[in-house]
């Protein structure tokens, strides 16, 4: 149990390797269905855009748990994480086509921290929008 | 119309205990389209040092909310849902949730503040298990929009 990366071995400023995260409808459903979130906008095209939607629009935890794979892929372990925030600043829009949505997810370590943790601060992208905003998550390393 | 401020510190208590399953684990770890082995395969769990199935860190929003239901629904606080957006979601964590947990969490209406025309809630749930032990606790900022004027 804990983080594979040592504390001693990350440096502040240190940029953590990107990732893209596909998202088709079907993970929509999905994710309705197993956090009990079934907002039609997350699902259905014809009440999406009767809101004044663009389109389907994935849940905000969706992204929020992309970027917490994310964290939990880097360190090695879930239990790692301490503290994890972020601010839903914009809409990831899934399209009912084969492509649907790309997550880009990117870190930097911002701040070494006592007791050896780390502040990664995020940053998530759909297409040019900045999908998180204040992103932040507290590891414990080894 | 403004909410009402009337219930800020009001607190509400989950209506029975959540129990963590490994299926539902299992479950939430496939809608993310996380692969990890420790969210599905308590034998990996084990091996890694765990005593069970882990839950991925945003899995406490399957039942952070189910308590503050109450106060949020309740028509003299006056949310109008249809215009409710999330607008900022944290967790902070003292150990990791594991399959088998019996949890418990306390919805609290912590802050209401107005910016522009949009009323901001924040609901603060404590989540400790059955026995007392804290494990984690939620931050749920929503938007209503609109709900200001």
């Amino acid at each position: 149990m804990g983080a594979t990366i040592k504390w001693d071995e990350v440096e502040q400023g240190q940029e953590l390797p990107a990732a893209e995260y596909q998202v088709h409808r079907v993970n929509l459903v999905m994710y309705a269905g197993a956090s009990g979130d079934f907002n039609p906008i997350h699902w259905n095209e014809r009440l999406a855009k009767s809101v004044g939607l663009p389109d389907v629009i994935a849940h905000g935890m969706y992204t929020m748990a992309q970027g917490g794979r994310y964290v939990t892929d880097w360190a090695g372990d879930p239990a790692a994480v301490v503290d994890y925030g972020v601010r839903f600043s914009s809409m990831v829009v899934v399209p009912d086509d084969d492509n649907g949505a790309t997550i880009s997810i990117s870190g930097t370590i911002e701040e070494k921290l006592p007791d050896k943790r780390v502040i990664v601060v995020l940053t998530a992208k759909s297409g040019d929008a900045r999908v998180l905003s204040k992103a932040r998550a507290v590891v414990q390393l080894a | 119309m403004a909410l009402n401020r009337d219930f800020i510190g009001r607190a509400y208590s989950s209506p029975a205990p959540y129990e963590v399953s490994r299926l539902k684990i299992k479950e939430f770890a496939a809608a993310i389209g996380d692969a990890n082995p420790i969210y599905r395969d308590a034998e990996a769990a084990k091996a890694a040092g765990h005593p069970d199935v882990v839950a991925p860190p945003t899995f406490p929003i399957v039942f952070a909310l189910a308590g503050a239901g109450e106060g949020l629904n309740d028509p003299e606080f006056g949310l109008d849902w249809s215009m409710v957006v999330h607008g900022e979601q944290r967790f902070t964590y003292d150990r990791p949730i594991y399959a088998g947990d019996r949890l418990l969490c306390t919805s609290t209406i912590s802050e209401i503040r107005s910016v522009g025309r949009n009323e901001f809630i924040t609901v603060r749930g404590d989540v400790t298990t059955v026995d007392g032990e804290p494990v984690c606790t939620s931050f749920n900022m929503l938007v209503e929009r609109g709900g200001a004027k």
